[in-house]
């Protein structure tokens, strides 16, 4: 069974204005569309068809690395996509808030670590909110279409929430000004998402 | 010793419509300048404060490389550019193309498909390797061949900045515009030295 692209929960233009329509556009249909379809021709034929994403990103060492860019690129977006919402933005609540604020010391310190890991991210990659093994939150960023659910990975556990900073992810609005897209995530994120896979 | 951002020898609108003015605007007045900008707070008072460009590109690590090597890169990459360039070199370079990939289309091919498969940021260039023959290499993020003892002759960005303004997702456009705009004369010149 292939891998599809997953349809949106909103609609292109939904997070106006703080990323554009066209960004979403082009990133959904284009970039992530041809993770997905590379994914499944790096697949085909091997014993990897039929395995859940998450299963291949486990064991990604033993894969192409044609399995590890796109595989990653696959999960990686839909993560992304998921994680935003026209509804986002504020704080979490809950037992998320309070994991935050013990592991971090405050919201706010934690907004600036992952900002910081975001914008410090030298080329293309992904800032994440990581929850570890233990339970504990922990910032860290990764390479290209890498993520913590990858073998390879520095930062291991699970990604509760990821933010693209390859340039494709703002380019068309904000140029060489990744602070200012970095700044707007904070103003779409789903924290009810975000919650629940903290909580699974 | 100031790093300073180096002017451009041909005015930003001059690569259209391969090159768009607005990509040189940001490329050029923003990435590149702002990698000088880092450079240059990054090197105070460390042992690199007064080592030659390519010195920085050769020892350095970390944030100083980064930068360092990011504007070497792309002095290289901007001043091989002209507008009305000629499609293919001569002389010595071209007998050296067609020695070492059988011809300039097949070199040509292999460049090009190493800047379309080269994930992410980075770099792709063509060399003279130690033994004087040419070769093409991909960099990753600030990579430069210098640092394996490779003399770059050309180079072409293939970080996102270099081309989402014109060509969006689609690379291979990019790619094939570059070969529009290649200032022959330059890197026949390098090829030389």
């Amino acid at each position: 069974m292939a891998f599809e692209l997953p349809k949106l929960a909103y609609a292109y233009d939904a997070l106006e204005p703080h990323i554009d329509a066209r960004t979403m556009e082009i990133h959904h249909s284009k970039h992530h569309a041809g993770y997905t379809n590379n994914l499944n021709a790096a697949i085909a034929g091997t014993d990897l068809e039929g395995k859940s994403i998450e299963e291949i990103l486990a064991n990604i060492s033993q894969h192409s690395v044609a399995v590890r860019n796109n595989g990653g690129g696959f999960y990686n977006h839909d993560l992304f996509w998921k994680v935003m919402s026209p509804n986002g933005g504020g704080k979490p609540s809950g037992d998320l808030l309070t994991a935050i604020e013990k592991d971090f010391g405050s919201f706010d310190a934690f907004k600036e670590e992952f900002s910081k890991a975001a914008a410090t991210r030298f080329g293309s990659g992904w800032a994440w909110l990581v929850k570890q093994a233990d339970g504990k939150l922990v910032v860290t960023s990764t390479a290209n279409q890498d993520n913590p659910l990858m073998d390879i990975a520095d930062v291991k556990g699970t990604p509760i929430l990821g933010l693209d900073v390859w340039e494709h992810a703002y380019y068309l609005k904000f140029q060489n000004r990744r602070p200012d897209y970095i700044s707007v995530f904070w103003e779409v994120i789903n924290w009810e998402e975000v919650v629940k896979r903290f909580q699974d | 010793m100031e790093h300073k951002l180096p002017a451009l020898p041909y005015e930003l609108g001059a690569l259209e419509p391969y090159i768009s003015k607005k990509t040189l605007e940001f490329h050029y007045g923003k990435h590149h300048q702002a990698y000088i900008t880092n450079l240059n707070n990054l090197i105070k008072g460390t042992a690199f404060e007064d080592a030659s460009l390519e010195d920085i590109v050769k020892h350095s690590e970390g944030g100083i490389f980064n930068n360092g090597a990011q504007v070497y890169n792309h002095t290289f990459y901007f001043e091989a550019f002209k507008p009305n360039a000629s499609a293919e070199p001569n002389g010595k370079l071209k007998a050296a193309i067609e020695a070492s990939f059988g011809s300039f289309d097949n070199f040509k091919a292999e460049f090009s498909k190493a800047g379309a498969t080269l994930f992410g940021s980075g770099w792709v260039w063509l060399v003279v390797d130690t033994a004087g023959k040419l070769a093409i290499l991909k960099t990753k993020n600030a990579g430069n061949p210098l640092r394996d003892g490779f003399i770059p002759i050309l180079t072409m960005d293939v970080w996102e900045h270099a081309y989402y303004l014109d060509t969006q997702n689609a690379r291979p456009k990019y790619i094939e515009n570059f070969w529009n705009i290649i200032n022959w004369e330059l890197v026949e010149k390098r090829f030389e030295e």
